[in-house]
């Protein structure tokens, strides 16, 4: 029995769907023995690999990079889960976007927002422009499965990747399952 | 008069002057509301409560529709969860639903509706419209960003204080709620401060003030104890 | 007035008018208006005055005689020898002349062609498909009559109709003459008339809790619904506009026979010369002891009150008119009750189209048999459309049900200009659908429009030639729908906007297959679960485009595959992971 290629991404979130998931805390030790970690914010790997069977998307697709990446991964993931509401609804991340185009809240945070010298950061391929409109990661691609939650729970986190395991369906049913927040 | 009807092939009787929705309470069937509320009128505006009835070629709201001898009722049909679902992820999809940093996260009805009707995703565009919050009011707090126009406050305000400083403004999308001639809510010259409103929301839209993430508790079946204390003078909660 | 006083009005009136060797109707509605036909009324009056003919010759200004494409339009009928009896149709000793595109500077050349040959430059023929394959039942006086003049609305046989029922008959007689008659709401629905009327003159007023405002004592209400809002369509207005008067005589004969005191026009504050037309109607009416207490020297007493809409097309749903006339916003609320058990103020209340009401009283004038032999077997009479698009002669039309499309379009539309192919006809505004070119032969009646997904809805029409794209018209309508919806029930309120942006998206390039399955599931939904008949058809253009031009909509998504792969679905990837697992 091969192991499951398995990575997990972080996009425009907190990070906090990731600590969730280390909150599986001894679980992780079988998980372990079920799946190869390929690419992760906490593994040392620099390219997104191929023949992934199982992506964790944290967070929404907030800049260019995130556009170019999410692209890879759907191109080399048989599955892409939306892994917490930041990459289920935008969340957090989104609430730029009554505020209108990427300019205005770059004003907004280093402009407007600043005592001390404030200047909107130009360095081009320093840091990845921002786009227009955070996006949900479904806007973008087609995704497999999504797991609300902000963030989703460990045991929710859990029961999804033992159903993925056992090669089944998880069943996203109820509140434990569901519940956005 | 009593009426017998079928509601998912189950029998029951009802009073004919009951609703769909209250015979099937009675019979503790459920049926999923959102405009709803227990001491107020019903306006049959959220369309959650549809349900089939045999002989009708129209999906008929549970919560205004009268009972009748020999009705057939079906309340979960396969359609109708389809719809209802529809429905909820219209409802997210039209503001800025953020329930990870909302007061009422845990104690909202749109977010357990979300759950009921099996929501993961929203599969529609969000539509990220830019609204106003009202901080105006010393008690109270109204953000629009989670309002779904449910109409529950103004018929609480009008009803049940019978002030009736909450109205609807402009149409469509475009409709907002508004206290007296849309002025802040803290200029508002008719509102008591009574926070009946507040009561009757089912979401994060009203609040009290000082409420953090997850805190803000609606407390609405105290409307239809109100209603009843004062119209047939009962007090048993 | 009682039926003796009006027979004299009658012909006094008449006389007058056969003392006049010329008769010049010029058109004086919203639309020759614009192209100032007003001020060509004037100038004949002018140029008559400096022929010395002015004492020969009648002006007058009257509503729309049909043919808008070719307006400002001037009719003249003149007596060939001896004297001309107006309003006799087929009279020999009468010659009609019509003169098309008529501007003020025509006045002398056309009086000065009075009495020899027609003006040849500005002529069109009276002969020609649009006038001689039309019905005019509803339309019969427009254009004939001058709407500011009740005495001649009363010469061409008004309110004689009123007088019958208020005299001869009892309102079920009048009830039953209706309902044998076949009449069906000319709103769109098509609700048989005389079984609305028989529930209202049934319904009790204590059956339902009412807050009738003080001051009106009528506990049973006609509301006639002026609210025309579909785009491209003005059938209503032009019987307002041309034909106040027997707006008026129908309300009240329906008032007669469901037993009501009061009743309202409901206008849309944008048609001013309607409302101008109406108020000096009721004025009229009123003085002329038509309308108010002890119509006719009878015991019955009936009001009219007029009720300006301020712009929203949702106020031509019967429950948010009703909420708008008593002063509250204009949402509709669920039905049951329905207005005639439960309606203006809790009242049991009669609501009508304009131009249901405005075939009433040739109904009893001239009897339900009479009615009955017009029309097909389940739609009776004769209908009035607006036709509008890439049609020859725009327009209005009144035809007898069950005539094809095919006859309205190519016959008395003139077909398509510049040489393009038929595509479409778009039936019953927003809310109804595009019939394609397969269906041109079919016949135009309730039945058979909603057979083919669209609906006979107020009477718009409108034809479109095979440069149109289908998914730009889902879209037009669809932001009129968004636009328009109230707001008050969420699948219409945001399943427009939604259905509206992935249109959008489909017009921009940017939408994929898994788009247009959206668009139909919201579709389905927005349908069967909105609150009122506005959200229930808005999405019908959508569905009728998708159902006869679906290759327009395939063409413009990409084929990518859209975003989302349903969870235990077939398609989903966990199968794929089976190969790993145990």
């Amino acid at each position: 029995m091969g192991k499951l290629r398995f990575a997990s991404v972080w996009m425009g979130g907190c990070s906090g769907c990731h600590m969730s998931f280390l909150d599986l805390d001894e679980w992780l030790f079988d998980l372990a023995e079920a799946v190869e970690v390929v690419y992760s914010p906490v593994a040392d790997i620099k390219t997104f690999p191929e023949n992934v069977d199982v992506t964790l998307v944290e967070g929404a697709i907030a800049n260019q990079d995130h556009l170019e990446l999410i692209h890879t991964i759907r191109k080399n993931s048989r599955l892409v889960v939306s892994f917490g509401d930041c990459a289920v609804t935008g969340n957090v991340t989104a609430m730029r976007n009554p505020l209108g185009g990427a300019d205005v809240v770059l004003d907004r945070a280093y402009q407007d927002a600043q005592l001390l010298r404030p200047q909107v950061p130009h360095d081009d391929g320093i840091v990845p422009p921002l786009i227009d409109r955070v996006l949900p990661v479904h806007a973008v691609i087609p995704v497999d499965l999504y797991i609300p939650g902000c963030p989703p729970p460990a045991k929710r986190i859990r029961a999804v990747l033992q159903a993925l395991i056992e090669g089944k369906p998880p069943e996203m049913i109820g509140r434990e399952m569901l519940k956005f927040g | 008069m009593p009426r017998t009807l079928t509601i998912n092939g189950q029998e029951i009787s009802a009073r004919s002057d009951q609703t769909i929705l209250e015979a099937a309470r009675d019979a503790r069937i459920p049926i999923p509301v959102l405009c709803h509320l227990d001491g107020l009128t019903d306006v049959g505006a959220c369309r959650m409560c549809l349900v089939e009835v045999a002989g009708s070629n129209k999906l008929l709201p549970a919560c205004t529709t009268r009972v009748q001898e020999g009705m057939e009722v079906r309340t979960d049909t396969e359609r109708l969860r389809a719809y209802r679902r529809q429905i909820i992820e219209l409802l997210f999809a039209e503001r800025n639903h953020v329930c990870a940093v909302c007061v009422a996260n845990g104690h909202c009805e749109l977010q357990n509706l979300g759950i009921e009707v099996g929501m993961e995703h929203v599969r529609y565009d969000y539509l990220f419209p830019k609204l106003g919050v009202d901080l105006s009011h010393e008690r109270f707090g109204m953000d629009h960003n989670r309002c779904i126009l449910c109409t529950r406050c103004v018929r609480a305000c009008d009803q049940l204080e019978g002030a009736h400083t909450i109205d609807v403004m402009g149409r469509g999308a475009k409709s907002l709620i508004i206290h007296d001639m849309n002025v802040p809510w803290g200029e508002s010259i008719t509102c008591t401060s009574c926070g009946k409103c507040v009561m009757a929301c089912p979401t994060g839209a009203l609040f009290k003030q000082g409420s953090t993430v997850a805190e803000m508790v609606h407390d609405a079946e105290k409307l239809a104890f109100l209603k009843a204390a004062r119209e047939r003078k009962v007090w048993n909660v | 007035m009682n039926l003796e006083e009006l027979n004299a009005t009658a012909t006094s009136e008449r006389l007058a008018r056969m003392k006049k060797r010329h008769h010049m109707y010029v058109c004086v509605g919203t639309a020759c208006q614009a192209l100032n036909s007003e001020q060509i009324a004037k100038a004949l009056q002018a140029a008559l005055k400096q022929s010395g003919q002015s004492s020969e010759v009648e002006v007058k200004c009257v509503g729309c005689p049909g043919l808008c494409s070719l307006g400002p339009l001037v009719e003249i009928e003149s007596q060939i020898n001896g004297q001309v009896a107006p309003g006799a149709a087929e009279d020999e000793r009468r010659r009609s002349v019509l003169y098309q595109f008529v501007k003020p500077e025509d006045a002398g050349e056309i009086v000065a062609h009075l009495d020899g040959e027609p003006v040849k430059r500005l002529e069109t023929p009276l002969n020609q498909p649009f006038f001689t394959r039309q019905t005019k039942i509803v339309l019969e006086h427009c254009g004939k009559i001058d709407p500011e003049r009740i005495e001649d609305y009363i010469a061409v046989g008004g309110y004689q109709a009123l007088l019958k029922v208020l005299t001869e008959m009892t309102p079920q007689q009048v009830i039953d003459e209706i309902t044998r008659s076949g009449l069906r709401g000319r709103g769109g629905a098509g609700f048989p008339t005389g079984l609305k009327w028989g529930t209202v003159a049934k319904s009790d007023p204590s059956a339902y809790p009412t807050n009738v405002p003080e001051g009106i004592q009528s506990r049973k209400f006609v509301i006639c619904n002026g609210d025309e809002g579909d785009p491209g369509a003005f059938m209503d207005r032009s019987v307002m506009e041309g034909d106040p008067h027997r707006i008026l005589e129908g309300m009240a004969i329906a008032a007669y026979a469901v037993g009501a005191n009061q009743g309202f026009i409901y206008v849309r504050a944008e048609y001013p010369l309607a409302v101008k037309r109406l108020r000096t109607a009721i004025r009229q009416a009123q003085r002329a002891g038509l309308l108010g207490s002890g119509i006719g020297g009878t015991a019955f007493s009936f009001n009219v009150d007029i009720r300006l809409g301020a712009g929203a097309f949702v106020c031509g749903e019967e429950t948010a008119l009703m909420a708008s006339i008593e002063g509250g916003r204009g949402v509709p609320r669920p039905r049951p009750p329905f207005p005639a058990e439960s309606g203006l103020w809790g009242c049991p209340t009669l609501i009508n189209n304009v131009e249901t009401l405005a075939n009433v009283p040739p109904i009893i004038l001239k009897g339900a048999a009479w009615f009955a032999s017009i029309g097909t077997e389940k739609s009776k009479g004769t209908k009035v459309f607006a036709l509008t698009g890439q049609v020859t002669n725009t327009g209005l039309i009144e035809v007898p049900m069950g005539i094809s499309l095919r006859e309205i379009v190519f016959d008395i539309g003139g077909g398509i200009p510049g040489g393009r192919q038929f595509k479409a006809v778009q039936t019953g505004g927003p809310s109804g659908g595009c019939i394609p070119a397969q269906f041109l032969d079919m016949p135009v009646d309730y039945e058979s429009l909603a057979k083919v997904g669209s609906i006979m809805g107020s009477g718009g029409m409108i034809v479109m030639d095979d440069s149109t794209d289908m998914v730009e018209v889902a879209r037009f309508f669809m932001e009129f729908c968004m636009d328009e919806s109230c707001g008050k029930c969420i699948p219409c309120r945001a399943g427009t906007v939604q259905m509206y942006r992935i249109l959008t998206k489909i017009q921009e390039g940017r939408a994929t297959r898994r788009d247009i399955q959206i668009l139909e599931e919201l579709c389905d939904m927005v349908k069967h679960t909105s609150l009122c008949g506005l959200g229930q058809s808005a999405p019908n253009p959508v569905i009728s485009t998708l159902r006869y031009f679906r290759e327009e909509y395939e063409r413009k998504v990409n084929g990518a595959q859209g975003s989302e792969v349903s969870v235990g679905s077939e398609e989903w990837g966990v199968g794929k992971l089976t190969a790993h697992s145990a």
